[in-house]
């Protein structure tokens, strides 16, 4: 059978409606939006930025002591080294921030 | 021992392994078929996705088309990594933490309706399938060339591999299977391209390679690569054709319709955590950035190897794998001026192009074409069928869990039993094999173009939905329902009437904004977003426990296991 319904409350769950929570909850959830906001902003600037609209005239450029023109190698490896640092830096954010609000799931046991 | 013998062995050593795990991991509930009990590590489920993620589309195809595309093939690298960064800072983490099984799970509770639901559910069978189909073609051409079986019996080998540990194991056989084939994919993807790095330019790390010296010429790899397509009338390989609009809307389809597919999306239910959610989708884009910033080295060691060894070169004393591969129709060559030799040259030249070459057969081809040994290119056919059973198992998957969980016990039958239910997962992932197969033999002439399209289905479809459930509390189940339908529909009848009603107007000229329609999601996607907020602020608000919910999806303490929950 299905496990069980949230309402029926597994007893660890926290309470949404004392005024305290919700008040932390809703810090929380602010931070992590304005996490986000920076995050995709780097995102959407080093791919759509560096690697489309400005690729051709990036390409005038190539990077010291190899034969990668910069637009290009934005394109086909720069951009996905940013995103793989980028995770990693919000997964690093998200866990002190949890840790900060006392939402984290550690701390549970 | 040669090629041929080396590619049986690994092939079928490769196939031992993975049922030998698949034996091991059998699922014996529903929560173990649909997601792997929800105690996978992160790490391992980061190494699943990644090979869930790369399919024979990445291994076999795309630095083939890299290869013949240049800069305007950095469409898929960015595209089909970039999804990543939105699936784990907008998706994955809250996901989880709502624990359900499957994407119309979420969808139906979070929009209080089953139509939502049904509509999510033909989304995710309809993307489904038409990506599984490519995946048997993948199948049937490594089969087809490598061990000179009949492509048809190959694909029949391939289902029944994938039968035994879908059907058995479920999400739990996936899971374990798709770590090793994650292993003897990657393994066989650096392998040749570590070799030819080395011979190029050099240096052992491609990615380094592509930006090296090539060692005959002393020039740089990609100015020389630039200065041969020049001379042939290609467009130069690091400028590209496509207009830089139609580049951003395709990338952007890609990268959305990624985060929105419903086999990537359900591997995060597999974690305990929530923590272990956002991790592990770095750990997956970690362990897919290894191929994807290969590839392109792959592109261009294969284009340059492929110029340098038949241009100009007399038809008489082409090398084997030119031969071998003319046999299977993939390759071929057409003296137009009768002079008995190759001329291989582009748009803007003076001379007839001679030589034909499908983008698909370039990976497989690298290492015949740069004479490395016979077990590397042994290693690289048992790579490619990884690549194309472990996605193939991840959507079938998607497909019976659809059918047996959202449609039977969230739908018409909501008091069967786990065991019941158990069975009916089995038998519909049974029934999406044989339809698969099915279709791998008699490919529909418009599968490889359709699996394309599936992303821009994706992207108009599930995106808007989910982010704007976690996002935005006021986005109403009328909002959703019109903005999937919205979207998915705008988006297919765009690529229906370039594809297939009239494809001779499928043009630059006649495109809206130039948008092609593998880049005609992105639009969708905004359509889709456009009417759900608008739709949503003329409607009734969600319900207050909806409201609750959210609430809890968006703090990730008490996520718990993987659960059904009712709103």
């Amino acid at each position: 059978m299905a496990d069980p319904k949230p309402d029926g409350g597994a007893p660890e769950r926290p309470s949404v409606t004392d005024p305290e929570t919700v008040a932390r909850h809703a810090e929380y959830w602010r931070r992590n939006v304005r996490y986000l906001g920076i995050l995709i902003s780097i995102w959407f600037v080093v791919s759509y930025g560096f690697g489309i609209i400005l690729a051709d005239a990036l390409n005038a450029f190539k990077i010291p002591g190899t034969g990668y023109p910069l637009g290009f190698w934005f394109a086909q490896q720069g951009s996905i080294y940013v995103f793989v640092i980028l995770i990693f830096v919000y997964v690093w954010l998200m866990n002190r921030l949890d840790r900060e609000f006392q939402v984290d799931e550690g701390g549970q046991s | 021992m040669n090629v041929q013998s080396w590619t049986f062995l690994l092939v079928a050593a490769s196939f031992a392994l993975y049922i030998g795990i698949a034996v091991w991991s059998r699922a014996s509930s529903t929560k173990e078929f649909y997601v792997a009990g929800g105690g996978v590590s992160p790490l391992a489920n980061g190494m699943a996705t990644a090979a869930d993620w790369m399919s024979a589309a990445s291994f076999i195809s795309m630095a083939g088309l890299i290869s013949f595309m240049g800069y305007d093939g950095s469409v898929y690298l960015m595209g089909w990594t970039g999804g990543y960064v939105l699936l784990a800072l907008r998706l994955a983490p809250y996901l989880r933490k709502y624990g359900a099984f499957t994407v119309p799970d979420f969808v139906g509770d979070r929009y209080y309706s089953q139509v939502a639901r049904i509509v999510a559910v033909v989304c995710a069978i309809f993307i489904s399938f038409t990506y599984v189909a490519g995946q048997m073609r993948g199948v049937g051409i490594v089969f087809g060339r490598f061990l000179e079986v009949d492509v048809n019996t190959g694909v029949m080998i391939g289902m029944a591999i994938v039968f035994f540990y879908a059907v058995l194991g479920g999400m739990k056989g996936i899971t374990y299977t798709q770590v090793a084939q994650y292993c003897v994919l990657m393994f066989a993807y650096l392998v040749p391209a570590i070799f030819l790095s080395i011979l190029i330019t050099g240096n052992p790390i491609p990615q380094f390679g592509l930006g090296g010296i090539e060692q005959s010429s002393g020039v740089a790899l990609l100015e020389r690569l630039d200065g041969l397509h020049r001379e042939l009338g290609f467009a130069p390989y690091t400028g590209g054709t496509k207009s830089t609009l139609d580049v951003f809307f395709i990338t952007a389809a890609l990268m959305v319709g990624t985060a929105g597919l419903p086999h990537v999306i359900i591997r995060f239910y597999t974690v305990p955590r929530v923590r272990d959610a956002r991790i592990s989708a770095g750990w997956a884009l970690l362990f897919i950035s290894f191929l994807y910033t290969t590839a392109p080295a792959v592109a261009v060691f294969a284009r340059t190897n492929l110029i340098d060894s038949v241009q100009d070169v007399p038809y008489e004393s082409v090398p084997e794998w030119f031969t071998n591969w003319e046999a299977t129709g993939l390759l071929s060559f057409e003296d137009a001026n009768g002079d008995g030799r190759i001329q291989y040259v582009g748009p803007e030249s003076s001379m007839t192009n001679e030589l034909t070459v499908d983008p698909d057969i370039m990976v497989l081809a690298n290492p015949e074409i740069a004479n490395l040994p016979a077990w590397v290119i042994g290693l690289v056919a048992a790579g490619g069928l990884a690549a194309a059973l472990s996605t193939a198992a991840g959507l079938l998957l998607v497909i019976s869990s659809a059918v047996s969980h959202d449609l039977l016990k969230r739908g018409l039958k909501p008091d069967i039993t786990d065991k019941q239910e158990l069975l009916a997962a089995r038998v519909a992932a049974g029934v999406a094999v044989l339809i698969a197969g099915y279709f791998g033999i008699n490919p529909p002439g418009f599968v490889a173009q359709v699996v394309a399209f599936a992303f821009g289905l994706a992207a108009s479809s599930f995106f808007p939905a989910i982010v704007l459930g976690i996002f935005s509390k006021r986005t109403t189940r009328e909002g959703a329902i019109l903005g999937m339908i919205s979207g998915i529909t705008f988006t297919a009848a765009y690529i229906v009437f370039f594809k297939f009603v009239r494809p001779e107007l499928n043009v630059a000229e006649h495109w809206w904004f130039g948008i092609s329609p593998e880049g005609i999601g992105t639009l969708g996607m905004m359509l889709n977003f456009a009417v759900t907020v608008v739709v949503s602020r003329f409607t009734p608000p969600p319900p207050p426990q909806v409201q609750v919910l959210i609430e809890l999806i968006r703090v990730p303490r008490g996520a718990g296991e993987a659960h059904e929950l009712s709103a």
